[in-house]
């Protein structure tokens, strides 16, 4: 079981999932790299084409899967590449953090960030930040799935 | 069961040096469907590539992916050498262990592992990958500039200029635009009209060029190389075939309006040409003022026209043409500083915009081009400018800059000391912006030669005292209160979008900002595109601008037209969204999200019992989806997917990432 909740003999180390759109937030993500900004290695990058494109069941599948944390990263509101994607998942993952803290769930370990593709610094501090904020709230017991972890570790 | 390859990079020791390659190379080869795992110095290399090639060949390899830089760096490259060896380039993933990876993290045990967890992640969505094809679109080989001013003009004489049929729509009656207005340029000092009437001939007579003047854009539909476009000619009441120009009609109509072109300072006939110099010479009927059109008699045009060229019967025609590419060049203009009461506006008629004076100066203007007083015609001997009426106003105007009134005002102070000598100028600013080639040495020579006395700070109120204007101010640099005794005082009143820019905006398909100017896809490195691929945007409907940097714009989005008319076939997005129209309710949510109109209902027919079920549904375009996914997330049955970013490849990653040992 201690295994399943990512506690490694050196002490528990949260995974934080961050969905980032292709156009903004991933570019700022690589800007971050160039620049040689260190951010914790617990955040996970999954290249999204647009903000707008993030279905909550997303995010709900990766707190199964038994991730800590999640950071949806968009381009700043106006600035889409696709004119208002940004203000869909706006709307949209707003309606869903108020949802997921409604079942029970601590809000604190799903953010929405606006991070442009010249904001390398920005995305390195709210990397870092989410994680912090993780470590502290400790792991997510309430909605992973440990039967999925012992299944598949079999494999 | 796919056959997967994993390539992954050293990049040097970009990669290597914090990435455990072996390591990785070797965890690769447990990641479910892998059959083959290499390792190379540089895989962007020539010889990288072709490691990849040789490998998809001699391992029969259908899912390729590699560990490598940003998929925004060398996606192509890869793709490239993997449609090389035969196989569908979007098989193909991209992990990146560089930006996202060895370059953020420092402690190799610690990064080795993130780069297996990034690569089992591409992998799990390189199974789920399909092969897509690009669509192939046709381009029709001919332009449409809308807008007939100087950007449009310069627009349409680049793309005619390299052997592509342009039409210009310009709403007005004549081309010309704005500069068609003013009277001298800034900081050369030449005759606008001198510089300009030339061009416009020549887009008159250029081969190339189509003139559709006193016509609007209906409606645009389609996408990038075929926008199909319904322009509406509206009716002149004068045949333009038959029409010589000789300009009887209006010397004996009767009955006059308002000219627009004068800003509202003269009076134009019913049938008229904007200006002395329009192109083309056909004048049209104004119907509201025309005693024809309102009283029924009249028709002194007719009886004296000498070609028989009136008819009063003319309708709106509508023009229905294919367009490759868009030039959107609309121009700007000017606030009505009705809305400052402070300034006096409208109350007063030596209380003038920039734009007003400029045609006061003008041999063809409201005064045969003698600077004088509108109220009683006698020359002002001490003129107030007031600058950023409505501009760098974050209470109750615009937040930016005009960016043209500075100059303007030192050009209108400079013009004014040759016609009137003994007159004196007092500029009140807040700050004097001359960025420009000789522009900064222009308004000194304004203010050092000229007699014009610049002084920073604001003007509380203007009212008129006997024969004169009181202006009362404040000097912010010595705090002093300020009141000058003036003849008339010109507002360099804000540079705004045109009125029917939103309209505009909707009806073609780009965004605008807050202020309704157009905008641009990338501040920086796309200054002429939009969001919409094949529509580009030129001159002062972007953002405030000068006649300089208007046409070196204009100049750019030719060249990013001619570039894609010169195309034979151009490539779509292959990763774009997709109906499973037997799941689709026929909601339609998902069409009424999509930025880019590109899904419309269809009706599909489905057997049912012994029948036949008439059913709509939605259906994407992939021509004009961009693939931003938005609908497939609206979609409540889940009926649309996004190639390429599906929803079974997302939660593929999540899952391939959550498994962290």
């Amino acid at each position: 079981m201690s295994a399943a909740l990512n506690e490694t003999a050196g002490g528990w180390e949260p995974l934080i999932v961050s969905f980032c759109c292709n156009w903004c937030s991933y570019a700022g993500g690589d800007l971050a790299g160039t620049s040689r900004m260190s951010y914790p290695v617990n955040v996970k990058v999954i290249r999204v084409p647009c903000s707008g494109r993030m279905n909550p069941m997303f995010v709900l599948r990766a707190f199964q899967r038994g991730a800590d944390g999640v950071l949806v990263a968009g381009c700043h509101p106006g600035d889409c590449h696709y004119t208002s994607g940004n203000y869909q998942s706006r709307r949209r993952l707003s309606a869903f953090k108020r949802l997921v803290e409604f079942a029970g769930f601590e809000p604190e370990r799903f953010e929405v960030r606006w991070i442009s593709s010249s904001e390398g610094d920005k995305f390195a501090e709210e990397m870092t930040s989410i994680t912090e904020k993780i470590k502290a709230l400790g792991p997510n017991r309430k909605m992973r799935d440990a039967r999925w972890q012992s299944v598949t570790s079999k494999v | 069961m796919p056959r997967t390859g994993v390539f992954i990079c050293h990049c040097g020791t970009n990669i290597a040096g914090t990435v455990d390659i072996d390591k990785t190379v070797e965890a690769s080869r447990n990641f479910p469907g892998v059959v083959h795992a290499d390792e190379y110095r540089y895989l962007c290399s020539e010889m990288g590539q072709d490691i990849i090639t040789k490998a998809i060949k001699e391992n029969d390899l259908d899912r390729v992916v590699v560990g490598t830089c940003s998929p925004r760096m060398h996606e192509n490259t890869f793709r490239k050498a993997a449609a090389e060896a035969g196989l569908n380039p979007y098989l193909l993933e991209v992990a990146n262990i560089r930006e996202h990876c060895s370059w953020v993290h420092k402690d190799m045990e610690e990064a080795t592992p993130k780069a297996i967890a990034l690569l089992r992640a591409a992998a799990a969505k390189a199974a789920l990958n399909e092969a897509l094809e690009a669509p192939r679109l046709d381009v029709e080989k001919r332009a449409l500039v809308i807008g007939g001013g100087i950007a449009g003009i310069q627009a349409a004489l680049d793309i005619a200029e390299a052997g592509y049929e342009v039409d210009i729509v310009e709403k007005d009656p004549s081309i010309g635009g704005r500069m068609a207005q003013l009277e001298k340029t800034f900081p050369t000092l030449d005759c606008s009209a001198c510089i300009l009437t030339p061009k416009m001939v020549e887009a008159a007579q250029h081969p190339n060029i189509n003139l559709l003047t006193y016509s609007e854009v209906d409606e645009v539909k389609g996408f990038v190389g075929q926008f199909d476009v319904k322009i509406r000619q509206k009716a002149r009441y004068v045949d333009p075939v038959k029409c010589t120009g000789c300009g009887i009609c209006w010397e004996k109509c009767p009955s006059k309006a308002p000219s627009e072109f004068e800003m509202g300072l003269s009076k134009r006939k019913s049938i008229y040409v904007p200006f002395a110099q329009a192109v083309p010479m056909v004048p049209v009927i104004d119907r509201d003022s025309c005693l024809y059109f309102r009283k029924g008699r009249c028709q002194i045009c007719e009886k004296e026209c000498p070609p028989q060229a009136i008819d009063y019967e003319q309708q709106d025609e509508i023009i229905e043409r294919r367009y490759g590419a868009i030039v959107v060049a609309t121009g700007f203009d000017q606030l009505d500083p009705t809305i400052y009461g402070e300034y006096g506006y409208g109350q007063h008629p030596d209380i003038l915009t920039g734009l007003e004076f400029e045609r006061i100066f003008n041999a063809s203007g409201p005064t045969g081009g003698k600077v004088v007083k509108l109220s009683d015609g006698k020359p002002p001997k001490k003129v107030v400018f007031i600058q950023c009426i409505g501009s760098r106003d974050k209470a109750r105007g615009m937040n930016y800059c005009s960016k043209i009134c500075c100059m303007y005002t030192a050009k209108q102070a400079i013009l004014l000391k040759e016609k009137v000598p003994d007159a004196k100028s007092y500029v009140f600013y807040i700050d004097v912006r001359t960025g420009g080639k000789g522009y900064e040495e222009f308004q000194r020579r304004a203010a050092e030669e000229h007699d014009v006395a610049y002084m920073r700070g604001q003007v509380g109120k203007i009212f008129p005292e006997d024969d004169h204007l009181v202006v009362r101010g404040i000097d912010s640099l010595t705090n002093r209160n300020i009141e000058i005794k003036a003849d008339m005082v010109v507002l360099a009143a804000a540079t705004v979008a045109r009125g029917d820019a939103p309209e505009l905006g909707r009806l073609v398909g780009i965004n605008s900002d807050s202020y309704h100017f157009f905008n641009e896809a990338h501040p920086k490195l796309k200054p002429v595109e939009t969001h919409t691929a094949g529509i580009f945007i030129a001159g002062a409907c972007q953002a405030p601008k000068d006649i300089p940097e208007t046409v070196s714009q204009a100049s750019a989005a030719a060249v990013k037209a001619i570039g894609l008319l010169s195309k034979e076939k151009l490539q779509g997005e292959a990763c774009t969204a997709e109906v499973i129209q037997s799941d689709c309710s026929g909601c339609l949510n998902c069409e009424a999200i999509c930025p880019y109109t590109a899904i419309t209902p269809v009706e599909i027919e489905e057997r049912y019992k012994d029948g036949v079920l008439k059913r709509t549904v939605a259906e994407v375009n992939p021509a004009l989806c961009q693939g931003c996914g938005s609908c497939a997330v609206t979609c409540r049955s889940g009926s649309i997917n996004l190639k390429g970013f599906s929803n079974d490849q997302i939660m593929a990653e999540v899952d391939a990432i959550c498994l962290q040992r």
